[in-house]
């Protein structure tokens, strides 16, 4: 098969043709701005896979480099009037490419890491950041950073390591069971996440003690793993569709109304499950009931009128760092604010482009960094504009950028960036 | 083809940065928002002023290169498309507002500048620009002035003509010429100013354009009213202009694009209705209540279902939304969408939309109609599928009738839309082939080489004329 004939297989012609190049998704693109050149637009980039699929172009490293450069934010499809499904197309495109080639060798050892030893096993995963625990704890982290030993990696890696939170102490409990607080208004599973779950442990026990504290009993299956964004987003389908299948059956074994989440990446990427299954007979249906239940912990909180709690907190500036998935394809971008809003003593201010993504785009600000920091060096100033103290996000990738961010603008002793979970709960517990 | 030596001395002018002839990017350069056309242009280059403007137009003048200036691309006109190959020039990196002069209300402006950001800049500071095409969010004001673009507003303000008070432009021989200024009043010599909007990139190259302000209005009031008929909503247009109110916005959509938009947002309208009209009123507070009160008086005067009036900007917005989806509930309904602008006196409108709805039955296909009711600008709206010939073949028929239909009603081909390529063999059903003499005879003068924007605007044929 040739990547021609596989994107006339795969690739939706119809899809293609219901973007009718109206540019209306063009200042919504954060790399159409940063570039300002058609190639790195949403528009641009559907035209390049049509012109794939009719054999209008022969230099498929163009189009893969414009793709690759493409964030997956998805800012493009609420700005888009003719409703093109774009991330769609973008993921199968990417695992087209990835079918047919071999990727260079620096984006192959840092995907090899990513995808097949951490991301896909939970094991590794808690072992890889163990060890970046150890390494933290052991004050070797110290010794490197003096030694300069990660000065041997690129600028915005040595930052990066800077700005990676300290691993928790507290073990995970397996198949765990969180009762709720008073009154049970609802019986729901909660979704770990790997990032959420090795480097974000804590936040994930603050969002259960939300949760039971709106009156929710939470259930934690045990048998769950990492959702597969990170896989699908880079084109390895595959990995994406194994993990998806692993995750229907470890909720489809616990009785709940409602699955939660609070990392918009992943949330975003369990919702599409009925799309990457949709052509599996077996699995189509049990992948839609699946999807039904997902929802953000926002919502639910803002449903079960969390608003309503006593929440305080020091006068301070604050402003909120959309999560791209949770905003464009999970649809939530109000709960958020409503819950920040909620906070008395919090100073909402809403920063200029906040609907933006920060570039940190799952593993992107590691395959594509030069971009990412532009891209995030134009958010800091847009943060900095607000003058607020604390930053809120509700995803980790975003967290981390954030905090990369900070790091760079040389901003950490006055800025903080925290997941609204923890940020809320600091706000409940608050005398 | 375009050589070597031309691509090597480009760059010399631009630097090599700024000069793009990868496969990819002339591919994303190929189009515009007009369905069905599509052609790669041979380089795609971005000066950054002036003086760089001028060296590549005599550059390409030398070569015999085509130009093809283009903002965002979003010209439903084939404007922007290079069906002739050539030079496509960007004007990314001439994107500044250069000046706001409050004490003559006027802003100084470079052609790359996205529309909305100027509305934004000059509303900060309690200025209006008024033209507010519904692409506004990424149009550019160089396209603006070169299709002459018209919007919601266009009733009240008027249309981009209206503000453009003097152009900085590069000649097809690569002069640079100043027009007009920042003069209400100035008849010092042809007015190149007002021949140039409009002239979709054939006469010269806008480099820089100065527009007028007005004060910004201090407040608005929001409308919707339902319609058992059409005839009653265009009876109420009327009506309301004759009582000498003029709306700041008067909006209308017909019962094809009321349908679409119910299944699409869920906003309440009762499909069956005929039609929906949007009026908003702006200007001093007692005034504009006072205006509004009349209007809803009218509109249920003429048998409007309902009247609607927001009291709050949140329910401004809600009453908005339906007409802000017209375009999204419509696209979404097949793989292509031809967005035309077919425009009559506004007299005519109830018989110009019944026709349009005879028409589409006649030829059967799918057309919804919305459009701006008050200054008679219709935007029938047809859903087909480009890959089925025998369709579009119908729907070709059909626009055609539409056309023949509007001028006859002493109407337009195109009332803020343009002609381009796509209506180009229409042209002379409008002005004549005595004005299409006079006008190509302009072209000749400012162009003899024909470099700018060839084939847009004039045909090599004139379609038949169909009379109805
Ligand atoms: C969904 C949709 C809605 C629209 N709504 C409206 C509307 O409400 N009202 C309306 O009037 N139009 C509307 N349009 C049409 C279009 O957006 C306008 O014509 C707009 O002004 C084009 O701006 P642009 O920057 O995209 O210009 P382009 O499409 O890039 O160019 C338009 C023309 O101007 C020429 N040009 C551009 N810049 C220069 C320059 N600096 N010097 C010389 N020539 C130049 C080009 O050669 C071309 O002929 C709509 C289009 C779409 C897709
Ligand atoms: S996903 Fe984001 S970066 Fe990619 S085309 Fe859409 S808006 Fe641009
Ligand atoms: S907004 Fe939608 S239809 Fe318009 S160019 Fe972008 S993807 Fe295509």
């Amino acid at each position: 098969m040739s990547i021609q004939t596989d994107f006339q297989d795969r690739i939706e012609e119809n899809e293609l043709l219901n973007c009718m190049r109206c540019g209306f998704c063009l200042p919504a693109c954060p790399t159409y701005i940063e570039t300002q050149n058609e190639v790195h637009s949403p528009r641009g980039r559907i035209a390049l896979m049509k012109a794939v699929r009719d054999g209008e172009i022969e230099t498929y490293e163009q189009v893969e480099e414009s793709l690759n450069v493409c964030l997956g934010c998805r800012a493009c499809e609420p700005a888009c009037p003719a409703g093109v499904n774009y991330g769609h197309m973008l993921e199968e495109a990417l695992a087209i490419f990835n079918e047919h080639h071999q990727p260079s060798m620096k984006e192959k050892a840092a995907r090899r890491t990513a995808f097949n030893h951490l991301f896909k096993n939970q094991k590794r995963m808690e072992q890889a950041t163990s060890l970046l625990s150890f390494y933290q704890k052991s004050g070797l982290q110290k010794t490197t950073r003096k030694l300069g030993f990660m000065k041997l990696f690129p600028k915005h890696m040595q930052q990066m390591e800077r700005v990676l939170p300290k691993m928790s102490k507290r073990k995970r409990e397996p198949e765990a069971h969180f009762p709720a607080v008073g009154g049970v208004k609802a019986t729901v599973a909660m979704f770990r996440g790997c990032l959420m779950d090795t480097l974000f442990r804590e936040t994930n026990r603050s969002t259960i003690q939300l949760l039971n504290e709106a009156g929710c009993d939470v259930v934690v299956p045990d048998t769950q793993g990492c959702c597969g964004a990170l896989h699908g987003h880079s084109g390895e389908k595959s990995g994406a569709t194994d993990l998806a299948k692993k995750n229907i059956e470890a909720f489809e074994s616990v009785d709940c109304d409602y699955i939660i989440t609070n990392a918009g990446g992943c949330g975003a990427f369990l919702h599409d499950y009925d799309h990457l299954l949709q052509d599996d007979d077996e699995w189509s249906e049990r992948a839609k009931a699946f999807v039904s239940k997902i929802v953000d912990f926002t919502t639910a909180l803002v449903d079960l009128d969390f608003t309503e709690k006593s929440l305080n907190i020091e006068n301070h500036r604050v402003t909120y760092q959309d999560s791209c998935h949770l905003r464009n394809v999970m649809g939530v971008s109000q709960a958020p604010r409503q819950l920040i809003h909620a906070v008395s003593g919090a100073h909402f201010i809403e920063m200029k482009k906040a609907d933006h993504c920060c570039g940190s785009a799952g593993i992107y600000n590691l395959t594509q960094p030069e971009m990412s920091m532009q891209i995030l060096d134009h958010k800091m100033e847009s943060m900095m504009e607000t003058n607020a103290t604390t930053i809120i996000t509700t995803n980790p990738g975003c967290l981390l950028q954030m905090r990369l961010g900070i790091e760079r603008e040389g901003l950490t002793d006055s800025v903080r960036a925290v997941h609204l979970a923890d940020y809320l709960l600091e706000a409940l517990n608050h005398q | 083809m375009i050589s070597d030596s031309f691509l090597n001395r480009l760059k010399d002018i631009l630097g090599p940065s700024h000069v793009d002839h990868s496969e990819a990017g002339l591919l994303t350069y190929a189009y515009d928002a007009t369905p069905n056309f599509q052609s790669k242009p041979d380089v795609v280059v971005m000066p950054g002023n002036t003086e760089e403007v001028s060296k590549i137009v005599k550059l390409c003048l030398e070569h015999e290169v085509p130009i093809v200036p283009r903002g965002s691309g979003t010209n439903l006109a084939a404007g922007t498309a290079p069906t002739q190959g050539g030079l496509v020039l960007l004007f990314n990196r001439m994107d500044q507002i250069l000046e706001i002069d409050k004490e003559n209300l006027t802003a100084t402006v470079q052609p790359g500048v996205i529309t909305q950001t100027i509305c934004e800049t000059v509303e900060s500071q309690g200025l209006f620009y008024p033209p507010d095409p519904s692409s506004m969010k990424i149009s550019t004001i160089g396209g603006n002035i070169n299709e002459n673009s018209g919007g919601l507003r266009g009733l009240k303000y008027g249309v981009t003509k209206d503000y453009i008070l003097g152009l900085e432009v590069v000649l097809p021989n690569g002069d640079i010429i100043q027009t007009g200024g920042k003069l209400a009043k100035d008849v010092a010599g042809y007015d190149i100013t007002k021949l140039l909007v409009g002239s979709e990139g054939t006469l010269g190259i806008v480099t820089e354009a100065i527009l007028k302000l007005i004060p910004k209005p201090e407040h608005k009031q929001t409308l919707l009213a339902v319609y058992q008929s059409m005839d009653q909503a265009a009876e109420t247009v009327s009506s309301i202009i004759a009582q000498k109110i003029t709306p700041a916005t008067l909006e209308f959509m017909d019962q094809p694009t009321i349908g679409a938009v119910e299944e699409y947002a869920h906003i309440g309208l009762p499909t069956e209705a005929e039609a929906v009209l949007l009026i908003e009123q702006d200007g001093p507070q007692a005034i504009v209540e006072n205006d509004i009160e009349q209007i809803a008086d009218i509109c249920e005067k003429h048998g409007a279902l309902e009247v609607t009036i927001a009291e709050t900007e949140q329910e401004a917005n809600q009453l908005r939304e339906g007409r802000r989806a017209a375009l999204s509930a419509i696209a979404r309904l097949s793989p292509t969408t031809i967005l035309e602008d077919a425009t009559v006196p506004r007299s005519e409108i109830a018989r110009m939309v019944q026709a349009i709805n005879q028409i589409a039955e006649k030829y059967n296909v799918g057309i919804a109609t919305f459009g701006h009711a008050g200054d008679g600008n219709l935007h029938p709206t047809c859903m087909t599928d480009a890959r089925d010939e025998d369709e579009m073949e119908r729907v070709e028929k059909a626009f055609e009738e539409i056309f023949a239909h509007a001028i006859e009603c002493g109407g337009t081909i195109t009332g803020e839309h343009g002609v381009g390529e796509m209506k180009s063999p229409y042209l002379a059903w409008k002005v004549g082939e005595r004005g299409l003499e006079a006008m190509k005879n302009i072209k000749t003068a400012f162009d003899p080489h024909n470099i700018m924007n060839p084939g847009k605007m004039f045909a090599k044929d004139t379609k038949k004329r169909i009379t109805i």
